[in-house]
């Protein structure tokens, strides 16, 4: 009785974005991917710019975000978003352009792109997705992995002696004069996941400054390749990944707000 | 004396049963369903009717957006 008075669409409190297609998202269940997708698809919902945008989309997981996402996308080649974000945000210098890429597009072969870009000061938004590992071909060491952290190509553990020590790119972008926001967050709890749409939010009303790049690094889990069950593994990430990559603003107004570990 | 309740919609053959809704929803209304859908997933479903809110929590972690939140007030 009572249940068919609260459904009805009077009493909508929340649904999903239309501007998430109704395709199946390929993600692996409770891969934080599908949540950050849904998070840029509403803050582009909110700010009503579905025409004016255009996202490019990168190689990994991530690869097929143009399926997903009912905007005008474009594929990059492997780490090169941020330069073909580049061409596109100077030909269409009103639209707003954005990235979406992984750690092992952004942090590994697209290091050089990314530092570039940043340091020019393009007027593009970044969402970056770390999860310290490659996800999609089955779970080898990224420069992102943390020190002792077992994946297929480090069974052992990341050892720092010969592997080398986990690249912090985020703080290191933040110190480059070209950007103007930089904010690391996650979408595992309800808190995490509003925090992180707020910062997504200011990262896009950002490009209307013509300020400089925003990014924003969303830290999520890999279950799959972690090996442990989706709600494991955020707690997992809670012990293991928020001590090494602590979530908040690194970078406001072009101001750094938080002393770079 | 005036009380919120809500109530979800669940798009089951979306959805993947991972879980996180369950362990997110401060009112434990939610559980995994023994049963499976065509994918093969337990997929979540309602089991506290009663004590849902609407507070949107399991809405805002779901990762494939397959749920959808209404709430009432009643008097």
């Amino acid at each position: 009785m009572e249940f068919n008075e609260i459904i009805n669409p009077g009493n909508l409190v929340y649904k999903k974005t239309n501007l998430l297609t109704d395709k199946v998202l390929s993600y692996c269940p409770g891969c934080g991917h599908g949540t950050a997708n849904r998070l840029v698809m509403e803050v582009i919902d909110e700010m009503k710019i579905q025409s004016e945008t255009i996202g490019v989309a990168s190689v990994g997981c991530s690869v097929l975000a143009y399926e997903f996402m009912d905007i005008d996308m474009v594929g990059a080649p492997h780490g090169r978003a941020p330069a073909l974000a580049t061409g596109i945000k100077r030909v269409y210098p009103d639209k707003f352009v954005f990235t979406y890429q992984g750690d092992g597009d952004l942090a590994a072969i697209g290091t050089s792109e990314t530092i570039h870009a940043c340091n020019r000061g393009e007027n593009i938004t970044i969402i970056f997705i770390n999860n310290g590992i490659y996800g999609m071909t089955g779970g080898q060491m990224a420069p992102t992995s943390l020190e002792g952290m077992k994946t297929s190509t480090s069974p052992y553990g990341r050892d720092i002696e010969s592997m080398g020590h986990p690249l912090k790119i985020t703080e290191l972008v933040s110190q480059l004069d070209g950007v103007y926001y930089v904010s690391r967050q996650a979408v595992h709890t309800p808190s995490a996941a509003r925090k992180a749409k707020k910062a997504i939010r200011i990262a896009f009303e950002n490009q209307k400054l013509k300020k400089g790049l925003s990014l924003v690094e969303i830290v999520s889990s890999c279950n799959s390749n972690w090996k442990l069950s989706p709600v494991k593994a955020n707690e997992w990430m809670e012990e293991n990944m928020f001590p090494f990559y602590p979530l908040g603003d690194i970078k406001v107004d072009g101001v750094a707000v938080k002393k770079v570990l | 004396m005036a009380r919120v309740r809500g109530a979800i919609v669940i798009d089951v053959e979306r959805c993947k049963g991972c879980g996180v809704c369950v362990a997110n929803c401060p009112s434990h209304v939610i559980g995994l369903e023994h049963a499976v859908n065509s994918k093969g997933y337990h997929f979540s479903h309602v089991e506290n009717p009663e004590e849902c809110t609407g507070c949107t929590n399991c809405a805002t972690v779901c990762p494939d957006a397959v749920i959808t939140v209404y709430r009432k007030k009643f008097d």
